[in-house]
């Protein structure tokens, strides 16, 4: 089933086209690897899905559960069921990680027309999440990323994710600050997380996640568009061969 | 999308005053205008003894030889002291049995402050020395506090059940001879609290009064007296919200601690007079005087502030750091939005040895407001080995607004340790962003972000004070965001 609907989309930045055309479609239950040299616009078009301001989308459409995305605000969009696991998460001090977490869960509800959560219930999905991704109590009992490493902070995204259960979660460069320990335990989490009824956006330089991670698809960018698409074996030739081989630029 | 943006902040910065309402109960008024005569007239309606009047008379002719004092970073339309009225009581006024007895209209007020007394008084465990505008109207718990001879009232009835202890500390701290507004306060102070905690005795209950002006054009003077004898502990709250008036109105009032040998006094306020209008009409002028002596070896004092209201707030909770290994703190959020302006912070006075003392202010400047710290840490000449540390950080919301900070470090011993770190942000689009990433509005994201800067702060609060500072931020936050 049809997740989410990219047709032609077209970003600027400072009135600079970063996204030239992107076209991508994702059913629920996929996992889809976006791959790609330096500045070919990945994380635009992540920043972009989910709303940020200053990404101004020139033209294009993007159809998310049968709604126009591109007409929500960043927070709608969240509440739909969109999640990024943000690049490089920014710390928050003196709000804890455990506010910050049942606020946001009551968001949800709310927009759901849920009552909030139940300090029992909200407190075993916190045990449960928690647990699935390996971070520690203390790390719960400190303000959001505030003095965490770069690890840390990534670990948190996916407890966060984890919490949240979005529909499609981004993921901006989830690898990069994580330890190999903790990139397998990240992975093992949010395998566990797959489901039918959701979809991953994985955004990477290296084959190295996708070994863990194992995607339906691979899409290889370049210039602001998708240039080649194929399965799991195209990232691991991209990492045999190089971006310019496989795009044919030789 | 900046357009919807500024409809949004236009949409909410118009939304009124939410305590803004008024009460019809008859009062009754003194002439308008200061000279003997009301002097005379309020000692007189109170049934003081004649040492009050001398002591007020004494005051009022201080205060003629004074002039307002013009050092705060404010602007302050002028004052005519001869158009306010100084005193104003509800008329009847028996002390009642039950509630059930009381004006309902009066009840009706108290629970649109959210402050229904019945329920406090079965529920939080709360003594609560209501005033309505200037006399006291109910106080609960009284019974508790005598078991452990507790003093708490009015000032009112201090100075007749009380007199020795009140003739001995008032004054002792601020006195009529002190600044402009404390001298005027000291002259026609209408009432006010007054709370004594015997040697030895910890208080079990939070003391908590609510202050409430309620009739236009009228002054209140509030004077309050807290004293903590040798080893005696106390928690004092102070909250306020003012009904909406086109009116400037004037609220100068003096707050006494005094805490002796071992003893310790923590005293919170949450302060949310009515701010004037978004386009600066109206509000309250805000000055008042609070100081605290740490009279004795060993004692404690604790101020914590959240400032949210007031369309000009002049105030600086102090300490006298007297005894030896005395401590004094002042924590402060300080919220000023749309044309508010505050000129606060605290002085720390060190004479005593191995005294500390620590300064943490938070100022939050919103739309076009000025929001100034000034503050002052002084080591006298045998404060041997004494420390202090200030901590000052500014926060600004929008390019409208101010923020100042003025430091006034004065050491006169050199084995001491002072100090002082300030910072000034703003709110990062990207903390914004990542909030409502997780699906949190703008207003909800803002108000986490600024609850969260003030958290050292909010957290010295007593628990059910802190939710209700919370909340506060949270409204003085609303339409504030561009």
């Amino acid at each position: 089933m049809e997740l989410i609907k990219i047709r032609d989309l077209h970003v600027n930045i400072d009135n600079k086209e970063i996204l030239k055309g992107f076209d991508l479609n994702i059913n629920r239950g996929e996992v889809h690897a976006i791959m790609g040299p330096n500045g070919t616009g990945k994380s635009t078009l992540a920043s972009a899905l989910v709303g940020k301001p200053d990404y101004e989308v020139t033209k294009g459409e993007v159809i998310f559960k049968g709604k126009d995305l591109l007409e929500m605000e960043i927070e709608e969009r969240a509440l739909e069921g969109l999640f990024l696991a943000f690049q490089y998460p920014v710390e928050i001090p003196g709000v804890s990680m455990i506010n910050f977490m049942k606020t946001v869960v009551d968001a949800r509800r709310e927009y759901r027309k849920e009552e909030p959560i139940s300090p029992v219930d909200f407190l075993k999905l916190v045990k449960r999440s928690s647990e699935l991704v390996g971070i520690s109590d203390k790390m719960k009992g400190r303000a959001v990323n505030e003095g965490f490493s770069g690890g840390e902070k990534k670990k948190n995204e996916i407890f966060q994710m984890a919490m949240l259960q979005p529909d499609l979660a981004i993921l901006d460069e989830l690898d990069s600050g994580l330890d190999i320990d903790s990139l397998k335990q990240v992975a093992e989490a949010i395998n566990k997380l797959r489901n039918e009824n959701n979809a991953f956006l994985i955004i990477t330089h290296y084959q190295r996640l996708l070994d863990y991670i194992v995607p339906d698809f691979v899409h290889i960018m370049n210039d602001g568009k998708i240039v080649k698409s194929g399965d799991k074996d195209l990232a691991k030739e991209l990492e045999s061969k190089g971006y310019d081989d496989i795009m044919g630029l030789n | 999308m900046e357009e919807v943006k500024n409809k949004v902040i236009d949409e909410l910065s118009n939304k009124d005053y939410e305590f803004g309402f008024t009460t019809d109960i008859e009062m009754e008024l003194a002439p308008k205008g200061l000279n003997e005569d009301i002097v005379r007239f309020i000692s007189e309606k109170k049934g003081e003894p004649q040492w009050m009047l001398d002591y007020r008379l004494k005051a009022y002719r201080h205060w003629l030889t004074l002039k307002m004092p013009k050092w705060g970073h404010l602007d302050i339309p002028k004052i005519d002291y001869q158009d306010l009225s100084y005193f104003a009581a509800p008329k009847n006024m028996p002390k009642y049995e039950s509630l059930d007895e009381v004006d309902p209209e009066l009840l009706d007020t108290f629970n649109k402050l959210g402050i229904p007394l019945e329920e406090q008084k079965r529920l939080t465990g709360i003594a609560v020395d209501a005033v309505f505008d200037s006399v006291s109207v109910k106080t609960t718990f009284q019974e508790t506090l005598k078991e452990l001879d507790i003093i708490f009232c009015s000032m009112s009835d201090a100075i007749k059940d009380h007199p020795d202890l009140v003739k001995k500390y008032i004054g002792s701290v601020v006195p009529y001879t002190d600044n402009y507004f404390a001298s005027l306060n000291a002259a026609v102070f209408s009432d006010g609290s007054f709370c004594y905690i015997p040697k030895g005795a910890r208080c079990p209950v939070e003391l908590s009064t609510y202050f409430r002006i309620n009739t236009a054009g009228t002054g209140q003077f509030e004077r309050t007296l807290i004293i903590a004898d040798e080893g005696a502990y106390v928690s004092y709250l102070e909250g306020c919200t003012a009904p909406q008036r086109d009116e400037n109105q004037l609220h100068a009032a003096v707050v006494e601690i005094i805490a002796e040998k071992d003893a310790e006094v923590k005293y919170s306020t949450v302060q949310n007079w009515y701010p004037g209008d978004k386009d600066g009409k109206g509000g309250i002028y805000n000055f008042v005087t609070k100081r605290a002596i740490c009279k004795g070896n060993g004692s404690k004092v604790s101020w914590t502030q959240v400032e949210t209201g007031s369309a000009i707030t002049w105030k600086y909770p102090s300490t006298i750091l007297k005894g030896d290994d005395t401590i004094a703190e002042f924590y402060s959020v300080a919220v000023t939005n749309n044309h508010q302006q505050a000129d606060t912070g605290s002085k720390m006075i060190h004479l005593g040895k191995n005294s500390k003392s620590t300064i943490v202010s938070k100022g939050i400047s919103l739309g076009k407001s000025q929001n100034t710290y000034r503050g002052m840490v002084k080591f006298g000449k045998n404060a041997h080995n004494s420390r202090n540390h200030s901590q000052c950080d500014s926060l600004l919301m929008g390019d409208k607004c101010g923020a100042h900070t003025f430091p006034y470090i004065k050491v006169e011993n050199n084995t001491g340790i002072v100090e002082h770190e300030a910072t000034t942000s703003k709110i990062a689009d990207d903390q914004l962003n990542y909030l409502k990433q997780r699906g949190l509005g703008e207003e909800q994201a803002v108000s986490l972000l600024v609850n969260g800067y003030a958290k050292e702060v909010l957290k010295q609060l007593p628990m059910e004070f802190a939710a209700e500072a919370t909340k506060l931020l949270s409204i003085s936050m609303e339409g504030s965001v561009g």
